[in-house]
C-alpha cells in the first residue's frame, strides 16, 4: 500500500483524469472495431454466396448487414477521430518526443482508412445502380483495407510495448530513426495476428448471436439458419487458431516484456517451478490471496518445463513496475480472456462435431444459448485483452523509455475532469442511440418479414431483381389499406 | 529541403480538408438556418442526400493532417495541442456530435428525435469550424510559442476570433455553392435559387470579413499581414479575390456549373496564401519549418506514405465523387431490406410507425408530408430517381418511380 500512495503522490494531478478519459474513449471505440474490421468480410462472404447460388435470402442478409455496417461505421469514424485528437490533447509529451519515430504507423492507418471509407461508401450506395459483379468486385478490397488499417494501429501499439529503431542523443532525444525496425518490432507480429483473428472471431459470434436469439425464440426459417451458420462457421474455424495465437503472444510477452508477464501472472519473485494462479489477488507485500493455485504450471506454460525461470515483479524497482492493484487488474483481465476463449473453443468444437460428423446444426437449446452469449463474451474478451496489454505495461507509456507521467498534458486536472464528464455524457447518448437505431432496424425488418402478402404486392419485382433500377409501380394501383408495402422512406432504412 | 516538401504536403492537406470538410460543415450550417420542421424540410432533405455518401471520406482529411503533423513536425503538434487545448477539445466534441447526429438522424422517424439529432448536427457544424479556425488564428498570430501551456490568450484574441468567423462563413459559402449544384442534380429547381441566393450572400460576407482581417492582422499578427500583402501571399490573395468574383458571376448566370470549381479555388487559395505568408515559420517568429522538423528519415517516410496516399487514395476518392455525381450511388430503400415472398404465411401486423407523419419526406411542394393509407393513386415519390432528374420522381408526386421497367 505504501508504494502505491507514494507513486500516486508523485504523479501529476492531471494524470488520473487523462488516463480515465483515454481508457473510456478507447474502451468505447474498441466495441465498434470488430464489426468495422470483420463485418465487411462476413458480409462479402454472404454476398458471394448470394450471387454464386442466386440465393435471394443470402443477398437480403448481405444487404441488411451492409445497412448495419453503415450506421456502425459512421459512429466508428467519429469515435476514432476523437482518439487522434486525444493523442495531442492528453499525451502531447508522447507525440512531441516520439511522434517522429512511431507516428508513421498512423500514416499507413490514415490512408487505409481513407480507402476503407471510400470503398464502404461505394459498397453501401452501389447496390442498386452498379452491375452485380462490379459492385461485388468493388467491395472485395474492403477487408484488405481494414487489415491494412489494423496494421498501422498495431504497429504503433507494438512499438510502445517494445520500442526500437532509434538511438538517443545526449539530450535524450531520439535520433537516427530506422522506420522499418520501428514498425516491425518484436511484439508486432504476435499482437497483429492475435488482434486480427480476435476481430474476425468476435464479429462472427456477434452477428451469429443475433440469429441464435431468433432461433431460440422459434424463428427457424432459412433466413435465420443462414444468418447464423455463415458467421458462426467463420468464427468457429478461427477459434482454435486464436487459442494458439494467444498462447504464442503470451510467450512473446514472457520473453520481450518480462515484467508485464510477471504482472499478468502475478509472479512476485524471480524463480523456477512457479505456480499458476487462476484469479486471486496480489498484495503490495507480494502475498497472494484467493484464487486457485496450480503448482509448477506457470513455468511449464512459459517454457514447457517446470525448471523454467520466470522473472518476478521485484526484479525491477517499485517505480518501474505495475502496482499490486494494477497487476491484479491485468491478471484478472488476462484470466477472464483465457476463460472466455476456452469456453468459446468448447462451443466451436461442439458445433464442429455436429457439422462434420452428423451434417446438421446442434439440436440442444443449450448450444444456441451459448451461441447467443458468445457475441457479448467475445467483446468482453477483446476488452480484457486490451486491458491486459495496456495495464500490464504500467507505468510506461513507451516501455522503459517514457513514463505516463512524463507524457501527460499540463492542462489543469479540473478541465480534464469536466471533459471526461462531457465525453461520457456524449458517448452514452451516442452509443445508446446506436443501439436504439439497430434495434429499430431489426424490428422494422421483422415486421416486414412477417407480412409477405402485402409486401409481395408492391415489392414483388424486388425479390427477383435485387439489382437494377426499381420496377415501376403501375399507375392507378392504390396501396392496399393497412399496409402500404412500398417504402416511403427516402434514406433506405425502415 | 525534405522538411519544406512535407510542410507543403501538410498545407495541401489542410486546404483539402478546408474544401472537402468545409463543404460538409456548410451543409450543416444551412441545415441550422433552414427554419422549422416544415419550412426547412426541403433544404434538409437535399442536405441529407448530398452529404450521405461522402461525409465520412471528407472527415478523414483531418486525421491525415494530424498524422503528418505528429510524424513530420512533432514539436508543432505538441505546441498546438498544449496551447489550444480548449478550442481543440471542443472541436473534438463537436465532431462527435456532428457525425453521430447526422448518421443517426437518418434512420429516425419521429419528429422530436429528428429535431434532437438535427440540432446536434447543425449546432456542431457551426462550432467545430469556429474552434478549428480559432486554433489556426492562434497559430497565425504567433501566440502559441513552444512551451506555451493551455491559455485563453492563445485562442481568444482578435485574430483567432476573426479566423473562426471566416471559417464559418467560408464553410457556409462552399456549402451553398455545392448545394445549389446538387439541387440541380437532384431535380429541385426551386432549391437551386434558394442556395444560389445564400451563396451570393456568403460571398459578400466573406469579402467584408477579409477586409476586416487585413486591418486587424496589421497590428495583431504583423508577420502574417506582411506575408499576405507582399509577394506570393499577395498573389494568392488576389487569386482568391478573383475566384470569388468569378463565383459570384457564375452564380448570377443561370447555369453555374463551374461555380463549384471557383468556390474551391477561393478557399484553397486563401489557405495556401496563409501558408505562404507564414514562410519560413510553422508558427510565426518562434518555430521555423527547419526547427520543427522531425528526424530526416521520418520525414522521408511521411513523404513516401503521402505519395502512396496520393497514388492509391486520390483515384479512389475521385472515383467516389464521379460515381456520386453521376447518380451511380443510391441509398437502399426499405424494400431492398425487406424479405418478401420468402415465406408462405405469416401473421399480418400493421406497422404503426409507417403511417406516422413527419417522416423524411421527399421535397414535394404542397405535399404535406403525411402519408396515410389510402393516399390513393399516388405512389410514394422519391426513391429511385433521386440522383437523376431524368428518372424523375423527386419533384413530381405523380411520377415517383422511374419509368424504366425492370429487366
Amino acid at each position: 500500500m505504501h508504494t502505491t500512495v507514494t507513486l500516486l503522490a508523485d504523479a501529476p494531478a492531471q494524470l488520473l483524469p487523462a488516463r480515465q478519459l483515454m481508457a473510456f474513449t478507447l474502451a468505447s471505440h474498441i466495441i465498434l472495431v470488430p464489426l468495422g474490421v470483420a463485418l465487411p468480410l462476413i458480409t462479402l462472404v454472404m454476398h458471394h454466396r448470394g450471387l454464386r447460388r442466386n440465393d435471394p435470402v443470402a443477398l437480403l442478409l448481405a444487404r441488411r448487414w451492409s445497412a448495419v455496417m453503415a450506421v456502425q461505421f459512421a459512429v466508428g469514424v467519429v469515435t476514432g477521430t476523437v482518439l487522434s485528437f486525444e493523442f495531442g490533447l492528453l499525451w502531447p509529451g508522447l507525440m512531441g518526443r516520439w511522434g517522429g519515430v512511431f507516428g508513421i504507423g498512423f500514416g499507413v492507418e490514415a490512408w487505409a482508412f481513407f480507402l476503407e471509407a471510400v470503398l464502404i461508401a461505394i459498397y453501401l450506395y452501389g447496390w442498386r445502380r452498379l452491375k452485380p459483379r462490379t459492385h461485388f468486385l468493388l467491395g472485395l478490397p474492403l477487408p484488405a483495407a481494414a487489415l491494412l488499417g489494423a496494421f498501422g494501429i498495431l504497429a504503433a501499439n507494438a512499438w510502445m510495448n517494445t520500442p526500437q529503431g532509434f538511438t538517443l542523443d545526449a539530450a535524450g532525444k531520439p535520433v537516427d530513426v530506422h522506420i522499418w525496425s520501428a514498425i516491425f518490432t518484436p511484439m508486432f507480429g504476435p499482437q497483429y495476428w492475435h488482434f486480427v483473428v480476435a476481430m474476425l472471431v468476435t464479429a462472427g459470434y456477434v452477428v451469429a448471436g443475433v440469429y441464435a436469439v431468433g432461433w431460440l425464440r422459434g424463428r427457424r426459417d432459412r433466413y435465420h439458419r443462414l444468418g447464423f451458420t455463415v458467421p458462426f462457421t467463420l468464427a468457429a474455424v478461427f477459434t482454435p487458431v486464436q487459442m494458439l495465437l494467444g498462447d504464442s503472444i503470451a510467450r512473446s510477452v514472457f520473453r520481450k516484456q518480462p515484467v508485464k508477464f510477471a504482472a499478468t501472472e502475478m509472479v512476485w519473485r524471480t524463480d523456477t517451478h512457479v505456480p499458476e494462479y487462476i484469479f486471486g489477488r496480489l498484495h503490495p507485500d507480494g502475498s497472494i490471496s484467493g484464487g486457485i493455485k496450480i503448482p509448477q504450471l506457470d513455468s511449464v506454460l512459459a517454457g514447457f518445463r517446470p525448471g523454467t525461470r520466470v522473472t518476478g515483479l521485484t526484479s525491477v524497482p517499485a517505480s518501474d513496475r505495475p502496482t499490486a492493484t494494477q497487476a491484479t487488474l491485468a491478471h484478472w483481465a488476462f484470466d477472464l480472456m483465457a476463460v472466455i476463449g476456452s469456453l468459446l473453443l468448447l462451443l466451436a468444437l461442439w458445433y464442429g462435431w455436429c457439422r462434420l460428423r452428423r451434417r446438421r446444426l446442434p439440436r440442444s437449446p443449450w448450444f444456441f444459448r451459448g451461441a447467443a452469449c458468445a457475441g457479448v463474451a467475445s467483446v468482453v474478451a477483446v476488452e480484457c485483452g486490451w486491458i491486459t496489454a495496456e495495464v500490464g505495461r504500467q507505468p510506461w507509456i513507451v516501455y522503459q523509455h517514457m513514463r505516463i507521467g512524463e507524457a501527460v498534458t499540463a492542462t489543469r486536472s479540473t478541465s480534464l475532469w469536466i471533459m471526461l464528464g462531457l465525453v461520457m455524457a456524449v458517448y452514452v447518448f451516442i452509443f445508446g442511440s446506436l443501439l436504439a437505431v439497430l434495434l429499430k432496424m431489426r424490428t422494422g425488418w421483422r415486421l416486414a418479414d412477417a407480412r409477405p402478402a402485402a409486401g409481395e404486392r408492391h415489392d414483388g419485382p424486388e425479390t427477383d431483381t435485387p439489382y437494377g433500377p426499381r420496377a415501376p409501380v403501375p399507375a392507378g394501383d392504390p396501396p392496399s389499406p393497412g399496409g402500404p408495402g412500398a417504402p416511403q422512406d427516402e434514406d433506405g432504412r425502415p | 529541403m525534405i522538411a519544406a516538401v512535407i510542410a507543403v504536403a501538410l498545407l495541401l492537406a489542410v486546404a483539402a480538408y478546408a474544401c472537402a470538410g468545409g463543404t460538409d460543415y456548410g451543409a450543416g450550417f444551412w441545415d441550422l438556418t433552414a427554419g422549422g420542421a416544415e419550412r426547412g424540410r426541403r433544404p434538409r432533405w437535399l442536405i441529407d442526400h448530398a452529404m450521405a455518401p461522402v461525409w465520412e471520406v471528407n472527415n478523414v482529411w483531418l486525421v491525415f493532417i494530424f498524422v503528418i503533423m505528429w510524424t513530420g513536425f512533432p514539436t508543432l503538434f505538441q505546441t498546438v495541442f498544449s496551447a489550444m487545448w480548449l478550442p481543440l477539445a471542443l472541436a473534438a466534441i463537436g465532431l462527435v456530435l456532428r457525425g453521430a447526429g447526422f448518421a443517426l438522424r437518418k434512420p429516425l422517424r419521429r419528429i422530436a428525435g429528428r429535431r434532437l439529432y438535427g440540432a446536434a448536427f447543425a449546432l456542431s457544424s457551426l462550432l467545430t469550424p469556429f474552434f478549428l479556425g480559432a486554433a489556426v488564428g492562434g497559430i497565425a498570430s504567433g501566440r502559441a510559442v513552444p512551451g506555451t501551456e493551455a491559455s485563453a490568450h492563445a485562442w481568444a484574441n482578435p485574430t483567432s476570433i476573426l479566423f473562426g468567423l471566416i471559417a464559418i462563413v467560408s464553410t457556409a459559402f462552399l456549402g451553398a455553392v455545392f448545394l445549389a449544384a446538387d439541387a440541380a442534380r437532384f431535380g429541385a429547381p426551386d432549391l437551386v435559387g434558394y442556395f444560389r441566393r445564400r451563396a451570393l450572400g456568403s460571398v459578400v460576407a466573406l469579402a467584408v470579413l477579409a477586409a476586416i482581417m487585413l486591418t486587424v492582422t496589421r497590428s495583431d499578427a504583423p508577420h502574417i499581414w506582411h506575408g499576405l500583402t507582399h509577394g506570393v501571399g499577395l498573389g494568392l490573395v488576389i487569386l482568391a479575390g478573383v475566384c470569388s468574383l468569378a463565383t459570384g458571376w457564375l452564380l448570377l448566370r443561370r447555369s453555374g456549373a463551374w461555380s463549384r470549381i471557383t468556390a474551391v479555388g477561393v478557399v484553397a487559395a486563401a489557405v495556401i496564401a496563409w501558408g505562404a505568408a507564414q514562410r519560413p515559420y510553422l508558427i510565426p517568429t518562434s518555430l521555423t519549418v527547419a526547427e520543427g522538423a522531425g528526424a530526416p528519415s521520418s520525414l522521408r517516410w511521411v513523404g513516401l506514405v503521402t505519395l502512396v496516399a496520393v497514388v492509391v487514395v486520390c483515384p479512389a476518392v475521385a472515383f467516389l465523387y464521379w460515381l456520386d455525381t453521376h447518380g451511380e450511388l443510391e441509398p437502399l430503400s426499405g424494400a431492398d431490406l425487406r424479405e418478401t415472398g420468402l415465406r408462405e404465411t405469416g401473421p399480418r401486423e400493421t406497422d404503426t410507425e409507417r403511417a406516422e407523419p413527419g417522416r423524411d419526406q421527399p421535397p414535394v411542394a404542397g405535399h404535406a408530408g403525411t402519408q396515410t393509407p389510402g393516399h390513393g393513386g399516388t405512389p410514394p415519390p422519391g426513391h429511385g430517381g433521386t440522383h437523376d432528374p431524368s428518372r424523375g420522381g423527386a419533384t413530381d408526386p405523380n411520377r415517383g418511380e422511374p419509368e424504366n421497367p425492370s429487366p
